[in-house]
Parts: C-alpha cells; structure tokens; sequence
C-alpha cells in the first residue's frame, strides 16, 4: 500500500500542473473564482499527446468518433439520441461547435466511416473539418463492410474516393478495413471483402502514394481473423490497429460473451508488434457510464468530484501503446467532460487498475446484456428497436427492478416501473413480443449477443409480470 | 317546507350522479369501477337487458313514489341536458312556455323501440338508450380529451422519473359509432339549449316507460289555486314544457320533479307532495320481457381480406447502420363470425342485451374492442388484434358490464373459455414467403394451442433443377438441415385469444387470425 501511494504521489509531481493540482489552485483563488462552475474552465494546450511512431506525428489522447453526431430535435425524435437512431436531419451547426472547441481544446483525430448516420457522418465531418487548416487535424475513416453488393472492386475504389470528396480532402491519415472478423465466418468474410477482390492491394498502393497515411483495420469477434492479419504484418505492415477495450472488456470479454476475446490478449498481442492502437467502445456505448447505483457510490467514494466515465478513459491512458480512445461525443457536456479527463490525462494506479477490475467483475455478475446501442443490428426487418428493449432491460437490472418472484418486497413496484418503462421506451409493436427470430440481426453484431434468443427471454419475463405468474 | 329543497337536493345528488358516471366512462385504467360501477349498473335499460329485476323494480317504485327522478338525477343524459339549458337559462330568464305532448313521436318511437327490441334491431335500440348514448358521447369525444390529459401528465411524470401516469394511445376504434356520438351530442345538446328536455319527453324511451308511471306518482308537484296569481313563473321556468300555470295543470307524464317550478313561484302556491287527485286512468303498462331475438347472421368470407395482401416487410439490405424498418398498420379481417369475449355466452347473447354504451370499450386496457361497424349491430363491441391481444390475465369487459350483455368472468375461468378458433393462412406467414423460421405465434400462444409442424415447401428440386416429390418423407429428406416449421392449431385448445393474430409479423393481415365462435364454448 505504502509504495503505492508513493507511486501516486512521485506521478503528480512529475505532471505537475494535473488535475489535482488545478482544482488546489482553483480553491485558492478569489471570491470571484467561487462564482464560477466548480469545474471550472478547461485549460488549452494540456492535452496530452501520443506519438504515432511511423510519422512522428502528436495524436491526442482524446479522440473525436464521429458516429452519434447530434441531430435537429423534433417531435419526432423524441427517443433518439443521435444521428444514428433517426433519419432526423444531422445538427450541423452543433457539430462544428463541437468539432471547433475540441480542436481548440487540443483534439486532433476524428473517426468516421461512410456508414455512420444512415452514411451522413462523412458528409457532415468534412463539412465541420473544412473550416480548420488541413494540418491540424488526422482524419480516420473506412472501407466499410456491410452488404456484399459493396464487395466488388469497383465498389469499394469508389467508396474510398466517395470518402475524399465528402470529407474533403486529397489524402486519408488513418484508414481501416471495417469490422473485420465480423459475420457468420469471419475468415470468409475477410477474404470475400478484402484479400480475394484486391481491395487491399488497393490500398495498400494508395499508402505507398501517400493518400492513405496509415493503414490499419478494426477488430471486432473471430479471433482468428486478428491473429491471421497480425500473422501478416511482416507483409502488410499495419500502421494501426483498432480494437475494443475498456476495463470490463479487458478481462471479462469471454464472460460477456463467448465469442469475444479479452481485450487483455488484444493488446499484448499489438504491444508484442509495435503497432499504435486506437481503442473503439471506451465506455461500451455508454454501459460504463450508465452503471448500477452501488457501482456509481464506489467510484464517487473515491473521486466525488470526477466523473463515471473519467474512470475508462483514464483506464485506457495508462497503457502507453494506446495511440487515441475514440468517443462519441453528442453533447458538448461530453465532450467537456472527457477534456477535463485528458487535459491531461492522469494515469491509474495499479491498485486503482484493481480496483476497476473488481468493478468489472461486479459488472459481469449483474448479467446485464452487452449491447452497446451501436446499431449495427439496425434496421430489424420486422421493426424491433433492439438496443432500445436491451437497454431497458440492463436499466431495470441496474436499478433492481428485475423481479425473482411475486413474493419479492418490491415485486408490484419493480413491475410497474418495468412495464409502464417499457411503453414509454419503446413502442409496443417494436417490443420484444413482436421478434419472429430471423436472426437477421445477430451476425451485425460486434458484441455476438444472440440476439433472438435474449429477446425471447425478456419476452417470457415480460408476459410473467404481466401475468403475475412470477 | 323550504320551496328550494327539493330543487337543491335534486341539484347535488344529479351533479354527484352525473360526475361520477362520467369519470366511470372516462377511466381507461379501471380503478374507479370497484368504487362506482354500480352506476352503470342501476341505469333503466341495461338493468332490463340484465333481467335485473331488483334494480328494475326498485326504479318503477322509486318512480311511483316520487315521479321521474330517475330522468332527473340518475340517468346521465338526462342531466347533461339540464347543465346546457341551465346555461341558456342564465343568459336568458323565463324562456320556456307550455306545450302540448307530441304524442305521434313519443309513442311512436316507444313503439318502434320496443318492435325493434322483438326483432332485433339492436343498432336501433343501442342508439335511442339514453345512458349509452351518454357512454358513447363520453367515450368517442371526452375521453380522448381525458386521455391527452393524462398524456401530458405521463410526459411530466416520464421526466420526473415517476411512473404515476402511463401514456394511452387515442384512436378512434369505429368511424359510424364516433359519427353518431357526435351527431348524438350535438342533436341533443341543441335541443336542451332551445328547449329543455324535449328529448327526455319526445324521443327517450326510457322516459316514456317511466310516464306510464310517474302519472300515478304518489308525491307530485300541485299548484295551489287559492295561492297561485297566474304570474306564469312555472310554466316559464319549466324546462319540460309540461306546467300550464294558466289552468293550473301539470301534465305528469312528462314532468321530472325538478323543482325549478317551485323555487321560483312567488307565492308558494306550489307544493311536492300528495294530493288525491282525480286522475284519468292511462293506457295499460306495457311488459317488456327481454325477448328472444331472431337475426340473421352475416356471412362474409375473408378471402376478400386476402386478397392483395403483401408483405411489406423491409427486407432492405444493410448498407449503413442504425434505423428502425416502418411498420405497416395491421388491417382487420372481415371475419365470417365476430369474435365477443369471454363472458358474453354467445353472440346473439351479447347483441340482444348490449346497449352500446361503450363502458366495455373505454376499459379495454389492450385496444381490443371495439364498436361493430355492422349495420345490426353498430355500436355493440366486437373484438379484433391489431392493436393487441384478448390478454389473458385481463377481465375488464366482462367486470363492468351493466346490460349482462358480458357476463362476470375471473381470469381462471377465461382459460377454459372459447370464444374463436385461430385459422393459418399459409400465402401470408413469414415461413413461406421469406424462408425463415418465426413461430411467434406458437411462443405467445396462452393454451399451447399452436403446433409448429415441419414445412414441406412445393418445390424440391435435385441438383439439375428438376422437381421430385415422391412423398413427404422423402421430401422432408430433401430439404435443407434448416427445417423450416409452420403453425397449426389444435382447435380443441384454442380460445380465440387473437395473441398469435396480434404479434404475427405479417403486415397488413396476419398470417394467423381468430374466427368467432357464435356460441362460446367451455373447453
């Protein structure tokens, strides 16, 4: 314990000007100060930077994911976060705001891909980027990965000079192959989509002419299509690699689901290889930051004035090979709030690493379902809000309103919060009863959630509370 | 005695009844029936429908007692025509003058209406009772007014993270019954503003019935001569018309013991109580057995309702992420029997007793029934799924009917009871037309009714594309590992719940639907 603390206390001298050290200046100051926000403003120039080995460049800590950018309310968007839950117009004037104050705050990598917000990230991301000088900012998209109409060659060479014009710009700084390891047979997938059509060899001749800066790709379920490509480094050399990692993902993957792979071997496997990692899901779409109220007490006994989600990204900060965390920043408060984290980012101790372990494993026995509103799933055929269902049931979980029987102390309570919930969030021919069980959904799902079978499960629970048969 | 007394007792126990009759029709969440449901329940016709003699006779004596109070104070149309023609009084004092009976329409329509009662033209009987018309003004134009109300409450509440309001969906369940209600009302509404209770006295033939008594009421309103100036104030102020202050005359068949008449005499020349008077003896009372209707049953077919169904299903392929697929609004079969729930016995049961006044369908928490658009029957309720299913935990219905048109059931007794057999159309399941597994209808089925068998498709083809089907086996043999499965139904479990036809993915109609059963069977 003592040594640890020591480490701790060595660590903020050597940063210095840290966060704690601002708050203890801020006390410090005049009435005048006291009138301010608690926090306070967000200092400039105190991002701290990673440097991408291959081009010497600074990538802050801190990237932007251009992936729920905000839309124009409006009645109808009444249960939508973002872009990606609607077909609401993109909010653009809010998307500058927000592009402009993370530069200025010291952000400098922004991630899109042509499928984000039914594909009108791309658009939108160019148009905010457009206004700062090209230097100042790297941007990340993808040769995406959906539909096998997009497979064909022409398709994809077309879809990455789409991405130029929208975004526009003469040169990519980081582009991935999308998703790989996705699908019923990741391997076959990676072959049908990259190597067998020459996409990648594509790409690879638009690295060596310097349209594409760094090449890298994202990872999300068979594991055998990661270790495969990394198997092929010496060939293809990726400049990066994007994974998903987060404290929970870090040792729990396999508890979450069977499919995933610890986020622990992930990047050991990048570290061994030398290659900069860009980490995807920081909060888990938000499940680390909508967390069980006992879990929210154990962190705020510690931080009271930090928030839930500081924690994951300072989580990721204290691995060195972690080049940028992308997050989906929608609010400005979100945005605030993760500069706050980064500028500059106060690394965890190895016993405050226990500690979010200990979190995790908590987490884990909660059973909630892994979904992280990413909407991959999205459209269901049959019209199912499917992260919306999952959601609710992980918020009734949290909130312990998820029943074992009628003889529970708070059973009547507990239903009436799930089931008058359940309507509010989602409407009724979108709720659970109505999945026919195509499976259409689950291959798109990067967390490999069955998801047909964890709706009829909360199917069965709905009709027993409703019929009191619990 | 106080000449006020009788006209403010009138007023409290008129505005009581009223109040809360219409709170009783206007909640959606059944919490007030265990309260007031009784209510509905002393109303005239739906007790006569009920063959329930206590109420009915407790009524007739009531009347004989003390004239019309029923038309006064208990029946909810009759007071909402007060309310109007008070607000008219207001603007404009000592409006009203005597009339003569109209005794062509009064006896008229009493006699229609009782003709109509013997050969079953239920629509026409539903729509001249006047409590259900109350039900169906209430239910078609104040409860939705009620029901955003509380929408907004439930918005306020959704905010505060309280889950004292849940929001209702407002729809209008028949176009014809919300068309009658509004006509209803306003015909009725401008009656009252010009003349009181014309309505009450020339068309209700509730009130009717009743002057065949109140003309022998034992307390009724006199007009002392030696008393009286002839200043006309009773005939001005009586909104039945039925005062003839000039000749001292009261015309009893028609009165309803407001009392306006005599808190307004100046010199208490008028009395309520009893007098022996000289009174011409009236027509014979008329019985009115609830009598066995004869009709005819419609016969439509429902391929009509298949005709020209597809499956508008957004198979649309993944190009980017996120959305939500439009979902197609369910349409209604035209089902060869309608489907009445549990309780009801039979449909002829419901259909002879029902009043149409819309208590069933304001409780319905699932948004199954609704008034039957059929010319015979508008207005009495029917059931049908596309908004949600008879669920089975569920007994409004059956709790607060007032005419025994549903009678009470408990939830375990509704399991064993069939009112519908679900039938597959096989040109609309998911199974057929777009190759997967579904089988919701069978995970969702409350008896375990539906089946799922193996589908064996029309067409297997060997490898050069050629069909061969020697029989099922072989062809069950030739099919992918992936057997797709079909719903049948065991018809001897089915209870015409509507859950498989209500989650069924198949849009507009469902691939499996419920044909009413005419007589309900316990199974």
């Amino acid at each position: 314990m003592e040594s640890k603390n020591i480490s701790r206390r060595e660590f903020l001298k050597k940063l210095g000007l840290g966060v704690a050290a601002t708050s203890v200046v801020a006390a410090a100051c005049s009435d005048k100060q006291k009138e301010n926000a608690v926090e306070g403003d967000i200092p400039k120039g105190k991002m701290t930077y990673r440097m991408n080995p291959k081009t010497n460049e600074k990538v802050s800590l801190l990237g932007y994911g251009m992936m729920r950018l905000p839309i124009i309310q409006s009645e109808n968007t009444k249960n939508a976060g973002s872009a990606r839950d609607t077909d609401a117009p993109i909010d653009q004037e809010a998307v500058n705001r927000l592009v402009d104050y993370a530069i200025a705050h010291g952000v400098n990598y922004f991630d899109t891909s042509p499928a984000y917000c039914k594909g009108k990230s791309e658009h939108a991301t160019g148009i905010a980027l457009s206004r700062h000088k090209r230097n100042e900012f790297f941007i990340a998209t993808k040769l995406s990965n959906f539909a096998p109409q997009t497979w064909s060659y022409n398709a994809s060479v077309e879809m990455f000079n789409n991405s130029l014009k929208e975004l526009q710009v003469d040169y990519i700084d980081y582009l991935l192959l999308h998703g790989v390891g996705m699908g019923e047979d990741g391997m076959q997938v990676l072959h049908g989509r990259y190597l067998d059509n020459g996409v990648l060899d594509f790409l690879l001749k638009q690295r060596e002419k310097g349209i594409i800066r760094n090449l890298g790709f994202s990872y999300h379920g068979d594991v055998n299509v990661f270790d495969y490509l990394l198997s092929q480094h010496d060939k293809y050399h990726w400049d990066f690699v994007q994974i998903q990692m987060n404290y929970m993902d870090w040792a729990y993957a396999k508890q979450i689901n069977a499919r995933n792979t610890n986020a622990e071997y992930l990047y050991n496997e990048l570290a061994k290889l030398d290659i900069p990692i860009v980490i995807m899901e920081p909060l888990l779409g938000g499940r680390l930051v909508k967390m069980p109220d006992a879990i929210v007490k154990q962190m705020k006994e510690r931080e009271p004035e930090k928030s839930v989600a500081s924690w994951a990204f300072r989580f990721l900060g204290s691995y060195d090979k972690v080049l940028t965390s992308l997050s989906g920043m929608t609010e400005m408060q979100h945005l605030q709030d993760n500069l706050r984290t980064h500028c500059p980012l106060k690394p965890l101790t190895e016993e405050e690493k226990d500690f979010l372990f200990s979190i995790a494993k908590q987490m884990v026995e909660k059973n909630n379902i892994p979904c992280n509103e990413c909407q991959y799933c999205m459209p269901c055929p049959y019209g199912l809000d499917i992260p919306a269902i999952f959601t609710h049931y992980n918020k009734c979980i949290n909130e312990g309103n998820i029943s074992e029987s009628m003889q529970d102390k708070n059973y009547w309570k507990a239903r009436k919060a799930f089931l008058i919930g359940y309507d509010r969030k989602v409407p009724k021919l979108r709720q659970a009863n109505m999945c026919t069980g195509c499976n259409e959904c689950s291959p798109h799902c990067p967390q490999r959630i069955a998801i047909p079978v964890e709706m009829q499960k909360i199917d069965a629970y709905v009709e027993k509370i409703k019929q009191n048969l619990l | 005695m106080n000449k006020k007394l009788l006209r403010t007792t009138r007023v409290i126990l008129a505005s009581i009844f009223f109040v809360l009759i219409t709170l009783l029709l206007l909640d959606f969440t059944g919490t007030l029936q265990r309260y007031i449901g009784f209510m509905a329940k002393i109303q005239f016709l739906p007790a006569l429908m009920a063959l329930n003699f206590a109420v009915i006779i407790v009524l007739i004596l009531l009347t004989l007692i003390f004239g019309r109070i029923y038309c006064s104070v208990i029946c909810p149309l009759g007071v909402f025509q007060d309310v109007i023609s008070h607000i008219h009084s207001l603007k404009k004092k000592n409006r009203f003058t005597f009339k003569k009976e109209i005794k062509w329409l009064r006896y008229g329509v009493w006699v229609l209406f009782i003709v109509a009662m013997i050969i079953g033209i239920n629509s026409f009987v539903a729509l001249l009772a006047p409590y259900s018309s109350w039900g169906r003004i209430v239910q078609n134009l104040f409860q939705p007014l009620y029901i955003w109300i509380n929408n907004f409450f439930a918005f306020l509440a959704e905010r505060a993270d309280s889950y004292a309001f849940y929001s209702k969906e407002v729809w209008i369940r028949s176009l014809s019954t919300f068309v009658i209600s509004a006509v209803s009302f306003l015909v009725i509404g401008f009656l009252a503003w010009k003349s009181g209770r014309t309505y009450c006295n020339a068309v209700c033939p509730v009130g009717t019935t009743l002057s065949f008594f109140s003309r022998f009421a034992f307390f009724r309103i006199h007009i002392d001569e030696n008393k009286c100036i002839k200043c006309d104030k009773c005939t001005k102020n009586c909104k039945a018309n039925c005062i003839n202050g000039k000749e001292h005359h009261v015309d009893y068949s028609r009165c309803v013991v407001c009392g306006n008449c005599q808190s307004v005499c100046p010199k208490n020349a008028i009395t309520y109580s009893h007098i022996n008077n000289k009174v011409k003896k009236n027509r014979d009372n008329v019985s009115e057995k609830a009598n066995n209707v004869n009709e005819s049953k419609r016969a439509f077919l429902f391929s009509s309702a298949i005709i020209g169904t597809t499956l508008a299903i957004a198979q649309e392929k993944k190009k980017t992420d996120g959305g939500l697929a439009v979902i197609e609004d369910k349409k209604t079969y035209k089902r060869s029997t309608e489907i009445v729930p549990a309780g009801a016995k039979s449909l002829k049961n419901l259909q002879n007793k029902c009043t149409g006044c819309q208590l069933c369908v304001s409780k319905c928490p699932n948004d199954v029934l609704r008034p039957s658009s059929d010319l015979l029957h508008l207005m009495q309720p029917v059931m049908s799924f596309e908004k949600g299913a008879c669920r089975p935990e569920c007994t409004a219905c059956s709790s607060v009917c007032p005419a025994g048109a549903i009678t009470p059931v408990t939830a375990e007794e509704k399991t064993s009871i069939q009112t519908g057999v679900a039938k597959w159309v096989k040109q609309n399941c998911v199974v057929v037309s777009n190759d997967h597994n579904c089988g919701n209808c069978a995970r969702h089925c409350p008896s375990g009714a539906i089946i799922m068998v193996p589908y064996i498709k029309p067409d297997v083809r060997n490898n050069n594309g050629e069909t061969e089907i020697k029989n099922s086996t072989e062809a069950l043999n030739k099919q992918e590992v992936r057997q797709l499965m079909i719903p049948t139904v065991n018809e001897s479990r089915c209870i015409g719940c509507g859950m498989c036809e209500y989650v069924c993915p198949s849009r507009p109609f469902s691939a499996i639907y419920v044909e009413g059963m005419a007589v309900h069977k316990n199974i």
